[in-house]
């Protein structure tokens, strides 16, 4: 799972109604060089929720230099815009789950596939 | 009749999509053909706009052949399946997009406005199934599609393909999917054709588009937008296969000649006859 899909996920159990952003336990995390496109991260920027993408790369020790606020002119700022691709497209949670902020309910991850089937009583 | 040759009938997918036919999408070079196809003409139907790479959902995302030709255009996906078996083919395919686990009957876990569209081939048809004791197609339909109209942006599209049982079932689909929110409808291609035919549902979210006109239909090249057409006869008349209209001269002839064949009584034919009486104040 990347850091992306990540940033995009919610808890969807019944009752919950603040289940995000979800917290990561991971037990394997691999690094794959993905292409840069700097036209796509750039676009996602406005949609990410930029808090949450810091607390996910300090959870994994992959935030490296990422700067605690946005940079105002990021369009132009290649360096910057690398730097939040790599946290985005390239970090990978391999093994060990999410867990649902409200709830508690813990959604495991194997072999890079996070498992968000729920049980009949949560929904 | 038809329920040895629809997968839905035969198991839940979760059961149906094993292995064995999972390893199919992999190796089986029709069945790959057709499925991108398929996503072609729905990413067609999408209308993303042109040289942007997008970031789109890909529901029943299988092994990932609708998500393969996604990243050839250049976009970003995220996949959800309920298949572990398909998933895994996926995986070992190393497809580009993320892949998740997830039912659509139980709802789309994203944050609002997330995706630019989302597309979804062979998979509607199966939510149409209660699978369970607890499971209820509307309430699961419904669920879906609300879900999934928040998490996409204003003006996203969402195009499923999907192969519908009967009229019933597609009314229930497009129904449940304007109760969530959506406008748009269905998008037939070839529709005279038994196999060709494709069954497309077209969503707009938040905004009302023009419906796409389906491939090899007489009506996408004959009409022309913004005008009336003109028909150039009288419909009244069209059904009428040879026979006079009704209260016509000649029908009261007809009906008067055969009534004197059958030997009946019948007033001699007159320069009055069939006319209409003068005003009576």
């Amino acid at each position: 799972m990347k850091l992306l899909t990540h940033n995009m996920l919610t808890s969807h159990v019944k009752g919950v109604t603040n289940g995000y952003p979800l917290l990561i336990k991971a037990t394997e995390v691999k690094v794959n060089e993905v292409d840069f496109n700097a036209q796509f991260v750039s676009r996602m920027i406005p949609k990410l929720e930029w808090s949450a993408l810091l607390q996910a790369a300090d959870e994994l020790g992959q935030r490296q230099d990422l700067p605690s606020e946005l940079v105002a002119d990021f369009e132009n700022n290649e360096e910057f815009l690398k730097k939040v691709h790599r946290v985005l497209l390239e970090v990978e949670v391999m093994e060990g789950c999410l867990q649902c902020p409200e709830s508690g309910r813990q959604f495991p991850i194997s072999k890079g596939i996070p498992n968000m089937l729920l049980n009949e009583e949560e929904l | 009749m038809s329920s040895c040759r629809r997968p839905e009938h035969t198991a839940p997918p979760d059961v149906f999509y094993n292995a064995d036919e999972a390893k199919k999408y992999s190796q089986n070079s029709r069945m790959i053909e057709i499925q991108t196809q398929m996503s072609e003409r729905a990413v067609e139907l999408l209308n993303l706009p042109e040289g942007q790479p997008c970031y789109l959902l890909d529901v029943g995302c299988g092994s990932g052949l609708s998500g393969d030709y996604l990243t050839d255009e250049g976009h970003y996906w995220v996949g959800v399946d309920i298949s572990t078996a398909m998933l895994d083919v996926a995986q070992d395919r190393e497809v580009e997009g993320d892949l998740l686990l997830g039912d659509m009957g139980q709802g789309m876990p994203f944050r609002p406005g997330t995706f630019d569209g989302c597309v979804s081939i062979s998979a509607l048809q199966w939510l149409c199934n209660a699978d369970k004791r607890t499971h209820s197609p509307p309430k699961r339909l419904y669920t879906f599609f609300s879900t999934l109209y928040s998490s996409l942006s204003r003006g996203a599209r969402a195009v499923f393909q999907l192969y519908p049982e009967n009229s019933e079932q597609l009314e229930l689909i497009t129904s449940q999917a304007m109760r969530a929110g959506f406008s748009g409808g269905m998008v037939v291609d070839y529709p005279n054709s038994t196999k060709a035919k494709k069954f497309f549902l077209c969503l707009f979210a938040g905004v009302t588009g023009v419906l796409p006109k389906g491939l090899g239909s007489e009506m996408s090249d004959k009409n022309v937008p913004n005008q009336v057409q003109y028909s150039g006869q009288r419909c009244r008349f069209k059904n009428m296969k040879g026979k006079s209209a009704k209260k016509s001269r000649d029908w009261i002839l007809e009906k008067k000649e055969r009534r004197r064949r059958q030997g009946r009584e019948v007033r001699a034919d007159t320069k009055y006859t069939g006319r209409q009486r003068r005003p009576h104040f």
